[in-house]
Formats: structure tokens, sequence, C-alpha cells
């Protein structure tokens, strides 16, 4: 075998590889035991942030909750590329049920546990329900706020890839101004999404403050995981809100869906934090900072931006929503400044 | 244990008996008292290990019932009306799953124009969700049909509507027998689920079903209406055993056998039609009833063979199938197929509109004499209608429709009473 030089660091991140670290500090996934919760088979896209998201995040989930957990899932690729039955990616109780219900199918779970605990007919199990932004954002949001004001004890985990991708990239609440969809064509005077007031879920979810509300990238799993392990120690409604790119809804190239995760950080235009009943308790700080045509020049769905005649009005409104999210969670570091 | 309750409360306590895990609750009238009911009796400790959950829309409440009787526990939620309409996805979702959910809906009108009183609009809408739906005549059988309700969703896996007319039933003071806790538990053993969230058997639940199984799926939830055809009525025969009275069934009977005009409806409805059949019978006529206690499944031989020596048939229902007429009718339409028999739909009771004995008599002898029509609107205020219609005509902003015949009828005591 040919010699292979050590890296330290994976190219391009600040990320430690795992045979630097005792065995207890290593990642959840670098563990063979892993359950595997979402197995391998299901037909994701090649590249698929989601896959990737919901992999780190339930085995997570299952690792902290030892083995005992149960999983909601609403409609939307999730569901549909695990199970396409007799086939199912789960290793774990799962269900779907509807499209804008899944947080009180949570409830619901939680609610009989509570009462086979009490009875002694069950162990203390645990209940994760998940969903991608449309069905958390948009469809989903009444039950969502609902469990959240109750202090259901769910965590709820949000993959969100900026628009109802399973039915053919179509807006939702949580696309991004300016970008491309079926039903925000680049067309007309104002090519794309319209710049709307914004719905960022996780600033609403700390509104109800619940106990715990994170959100996190695929760019950074570790942090995925110590979110994860962090709100499954918690009792009550949590929230966690996982950025994860979508090669085909953003006309990206699969290799780079890290690679936008991270620059979705990098830029500010997704800040990673948790908070704690309603407050922030920590920030990811940006490393090195980026202008956001970086990220939004990967991208198909932005490629109206980057014509003949560039949209520099537009991308400076894009820098400066970014730029307010960098004051607003204190996402750079004095000295970077 | 007899008492004089309202029908609402002494569901709350029949359900209270039936040691249910979760109780799912939204308000919508007229339904409020019973979830009332359980939260004060769930809060005081009288229903151990139970979680009483306010939701947030009806579509949480059927949405949390799926969850927790997916993970094992007995689970119970009422409705009416438009909270029923707001729930419908996850009705649907419940049935589809084979959860053995019991919800009462008492049975009121929908809107527009909004009106909280009591017809069967509502749970006839749900007439093919795949929920089974039962019919209560009085507030005792209202009670004993929600245990009976929650033995037959489990057995076979399917969810259970109770109905009860609503205001008529649930805001009724009544003498009611309310079994004990002995009674109950020899009647309805602990819930065995055939499916679980469980972490020592981990399964996927409500994955997509493709062209290839779809059929088979779905023909599985009439296979297990059939069942419940079966099923219900040995049902009622076992709770007799437990609790001495008749209550459930498929359907009730009162004079049919030599009768040659038989009524049919649903609901309270049936104690006006027997007090004036009664009166109609003194008088010489042979005139019968029968009551159908299950909607669904709908107990065609049952209705047959009732209706088989008789000449005509009314059916009663307060329940409108705009296009066509009626809703109950057709299905009753359906088990007479072949006989010749004259049948004719009454809507009568909408949005609260009292039927009462005098109005009957005048239906029944019209249909008697051969001079009822195919569909009657009973009672039907023809000025008002045919005014707003002449308006309608004349006039291309005629305005709110409903508004100007509340104009034109004045200011009137609600004619409910």
């Amino acid at each position: 075998m040919s010699f292979q030089p050590v890296h330290f660091y994976q190219t391009g991140t600040f990320t430690v590889g795992n045979r630097l670290l005792s065995a207890e500090e290593r990642s959840v996934q670098a563990n063979v035991e892993r359950t595997n919760s979402l197995n391998s088979g299901h037909r994701a896209c090649q590249g698929c942030g989601e896959a990737l998201g919901a992999r780190y995040a339930i085995d997570a989930a299952m690792n902290a909750a030892r083995g005992r957990l149960i999983a909601a899932n609403a409609t939307g690729c999730l569901e549909v590329f695990s199970t396409p039955y007799p086939e199912t990616s789960w290793q774990i109780p799962w269900i779907h049920s509807l499209f804008g219900n899944t947080a009180a199918i949570g409830t619901g779970i939680a609610a009989a546990i509570k009462v086979k605990r009490q009875k002694g007919q069950m162990d203390d199990v645990r209940v994760v329900a998940q969903g991608g932004d449309g069905g958390t954002t948009d469809i989903g949001f009444g039950c969502l706020s609902g469990m959240f004001e109750r202090n259901d004890d769910v965590l709820y985990i949000c993959y969100d890839n900026g628009g109802y991708m399973n039915t053919g990239v179509q807006r939702s609440s949580a696309t991004p101004p300016a970008a491309r969809t079926a039903t925000t064509m680049p067309v007309g005077p104002e090519p794309g999404n319209n710049f709307g007031q914004g719905k960022f879920v996780p600033a609403i979810a700390m509104a109800h403050e619940i106990p715990y509300v994170a959100t996190a990238t695929v760019a950074d799993l570790r942090d995925l995981e110590y979110k994860v392990t962090k709100a499954m120690g918690m009792r009550g409604a949590r929230y966690i809100h996982i950025l994860v790119p979508c090669p085909l809804g953003w006309g990206a190239a699969s290799q780079d869906t890290i690679k936008l995760a991270r620059l979705a950080k990098e830029t500010g235009i997704f800040p990673v934090f948790e908070a704690e009943n309603g407050e922030v308790t920590g920030v990811l700080k940006i490393r090195r900072p980026q202008p956001v045509e970086e990220y939004l020049k990967l991208q198909k769905r932005y490629a109206h931006l980057f014509g003949k005649k560039p949209a520099v009005e537009t991308i400076a409104r894009l820098q400066a929503a970014a730029d307010k999210n960098i004051r607003k969670y204190g996402l750079l570091d004095q000295e970077a400044n | 244990m007899l008492k004089q309750t309202e029908g609402s409360h002494a569901v709350a306590e029949a359900v209270a008996l039936c040691r249910p895990e979760v109780i799912c609750a939204y308000p919508i009238s007229p339904q409020t008292h019973i979830v009332e009911g359980l939260g004060e009796m769930v809060k005081a400790g009288e229903v151990a290990n139970c979680e009483f959950i306010n939701v947030e829309s009806e579509f949480a409440a059927m949405s949390v019932a799926i969850g927790s009787s997916a993970t094992g526990a007995r689970t119970y939620t009422a409705t009416a009306s438009q909270g029923l309409l707001f729930m419908v996805e996850a009705v649907y979702n419940a049935s589809g799953l084979g959860l053995p959910i019991v919800m009462t809906v008492a049975n009121r009108a929908i809107g527009a124009p909004i009106n909280i009183w009591n017809d069967h609009s509502d749970s006839l809408s749900q007439r093919d969700c795949g929920w089974i739906q039962l019919f209560a005549e009085t507030n005792q059988e209202a009670l004993d049909l929600h245990i009976q309700a929650f033995k037959l969703a489990e057995e076979i896996s399917l969810p259970v509507m109770v109905c009860m007319d609503g205001f008529i039933l649930t805001h009724a003071y009544e003498r009611v027998d309310v079994p004990t806790q002995e009674q109950v538990d020899a009647f309805l053993p602990p819930y065995e689920p055939r499916q679980m969230l469980d972490p020592k058997e981990p399964v996927s639940i409500g994955a997509m079903v493709g062209p290839e199984a779809f059929s088979e799926v779905r023909y599985l939830a009439h296979a297990k209406q059939m069942q419940a055809l079966e099923r219900i009525p040995q049902l009622a025969e076992q709770f007799k055993a437990v609790f001495g009275r008749d209550s459930g069934g498929l359907t009730h009977s009162y004079l049919v056998d030599d009768a040659e005009i038989v009524v049919v409806a649903m609901g309270s409805v049936l104690g006006t039609i027997k007090d004036t059949v009664d009166e109609m019978r003194q008088e010489g006529q042979r005139i019968g009833v029968l009551g159908i206690t299950s909607y669904r499944p709908f107990p065609l031989d049952n209705v047959r063979a009732a209706l088989q020596n008789a000449q005509r048939v009314v059916v009663l229902e307060k329940s409108l199938a705009v296009g066509i007429g009626g809703i109950l009718s057709t299905d009753v339409r359906m088990a007479m197929s072949g006989l010749q028999l004259r049948g004719h739909t009454v809507v009568a009771g909408l949005g609260g509109r009292a039927i009462t004995r005098k109005s009957l008599r005048g239906l029944f002898n019209k249909a008697i004499s051969g001079e009822l029509g195919h569909l009657t609107f009973l009672d039907l205020d023809w000025n008002v209608v045919n005014k707003q219609l002449e308006r309608e005509r004349t006039t291309r902003r005629s305005g709110p429709a409903a508004e100007s015949m509340l104009r034109d009828i004045g200011v009137v005591a609600a004619r409910i009473g």
C-alpha cells in the first residue's frame, strides 16, 4: 500500500479527525455500534443534505436515549425516500401520519408513553418528531406552536432545504429571497422569490421560551450531534432547525452539499446558535468570513442574479440580511471584524 | 346507579369508566361539556393514569389521538360540526391506519351560514371516512354506546364515532343508569393493540402504498366494517348480559311487522316519531318505525328485512345531500333495491328546526294518502325562499342571501323550541 500522509484536519475544514480523539470524545457516527437508525439503501438523491442530517441527528438521539426512541415523520422527501414499502430504512419505531400534524403526533406519543410509564408498562422512551421546512414552517406550524406552548416532551427537528422539494421545488415560507423555485420563477421585474418579512422559525420557537432551541448545518456534524445530545438531555419541547442543502432544488452539484452548508454559515446567511428558555446561550462563530456571492453563485436557483447584468442591488440586499444576522447573533469575533 | 344528569356528563362518566389513557380536548359547541367533565375528573384524580391534553385545534386533537393510539394508549376525543370538518384529514388517517380511537360527535349543522344547532350534516359528511358511526337515540344509549364503542373499536382495530344529537341530547337532563366500574371492567378488557410503536419491536407505520397494494389495503377496511356488522349485535347481547338493558345493535324496529308504512330515522327524533306513531296506531293506522343505530357499517340486510312487508317508506333525515336530496335515503334505497316500495325522502330538522308531532302527523298522513312527493323539506317556509329567489332573479347585486332571508323573516324567537 502506498504511503498516505496523515491529515490532522480535513482539507478546508476545521474538523479534527476522530483518530486524534479519545473514544468517548468521538462522534456517534464514528462508532461501529451506531444504530444506523436511517439505514443505507434509501432513495434520497445523491448529495442529499436531509438524509445526512437525519442520519446524524437520529443516531445521536438514539445514542442519547439508549436505544429507546420513537420517531414521527411528516410527509415529504424524508418520508418518501425512506419508506418505499416493503422497504423501510428505519431501524427504529417510526410513524408517518400527515404533512401538517407531526408535532401533534409527537405530543400523542409522548402522552401515551407517560401513561404507560405510570402504569409500569413501558420504559422511559423518548420522542423525536421531524419534518422538512414546508411541513414545519408552513402547514405544520399550528401543531408545532401548540406543542411548544404546552411544553410537550418532544424534540422536533426541522430539516430546512428552503422549499417543497418533494413536490417539485415550490416556494415555502423558508425559501430565501430571490431564490428561484417552480412557483417563484426568475422572470419579470423582480425575478425569484420575493423579499418578504421572512419566517425564521428558530426565533419563533425561542419566543415560546421552550427549554432548548438550536440551529445547525450539515457542514458541522459534530455540532449537530452535540446539539441533539444536549436536547435529549432535557425534557419538554425542544427544537432543532438544521440547514440541509438540496442539490436538486438549489441547482447545486451533489459534491457541494457540505460546502454550501458551510458557506451559508460562514457568510452569515444562516446563523448557527443555541438558546435556552428563549435566550441565546451560544453561537458558532464565523471562521472565515465570506461574501454572500460565494454562497449564491454555486446555486442555479440564484443564476439570474449573475447574468450579463449582475443584480447588484439584489445581491446587496442579501448581503445586508447576512450582515444583520452577523450583528444580531454576534457571529464574528471582535478581532475578526 | 340511577341519576338525573346532563347527557354530556353521562357520556363523560361513561368514558371515564372505560379507563381512557389519553384524552384530547378542543372546545366546540355542543360537545364542550363532555370534555369539560372529563377534564375535571382527570384533574381531580378520579381517572387514574390518564393524560388530558388541551390542544390548539381539532386537527391537532385527532393528530394527538393518532400518536397516542399508535403508541398503545386507549384514546378518546370529542367534536362536532366545523370541528369535525377541520380534522377531516386526520380522521381519514386514523381509520386508514386502523387506530381504535373513540370520538363523540355531538351532531351539529355545518356552515355557512354558521349555526350551532343540531342536525346530522357533520358526521354524515364523513360517511366514507372509514370510521364506524353509531347513532344514539337517548342519553342512556349514548352512555352505553361509548362503552360498547371502545370494545368494538379495539376488537377490530377501527375508530368509532358515537353520534349524539347536539343540545337535544348533550344538554338535556334525563335519568340515566350509570354503571359501576366493576360492570364496565367485566365488559371491557384492557386494550391490546395490534400494532404499536415500541422500541422493543420497531415497526414502520404509515409508509407509502402504491397501486400494487392500495386496493387490497382499502378492501381490508371494508372487510373490517363487514366484521363489525356481525360484531355489533353480539356486543349488544353481551352488553345486555352485563348491564341488563338493550342498547346498541344495528337497528331498532318499532311496530314494523304489520306496518304498511315504515318511517326510517336516526337519533333522538325517533322518540318523537314513536310518540306520533303511537297516536296514529290508536287511530288504526298501520305505521311503524325503523331506527338506524349503526350508520356505518350500514346494515343493508336488517333494513331490507324491516321494510320488506311495507308498501311505503318515509326516510326522515336531518341531513341534505345538496343536488340530490337525502344522504340516509340513498342508503335505505340501496337496501330496498328490488322491493316494490314507494320511497319518500323527508329532509327535516336542519340547523335545529324543531320536528314536532303535529308536523310529523301531517307528513305521515300525506304519505298514507299518497300525496307526499319524492323529496320534501319539512315545514319549509316557501314565502321566504320564493322571495329570495325572486330577489336574485331581478337584482344582480342581491346581497348576502342568508342575511336577506333573515331580514325578510324579521325579529322572531329562534324556531327551535
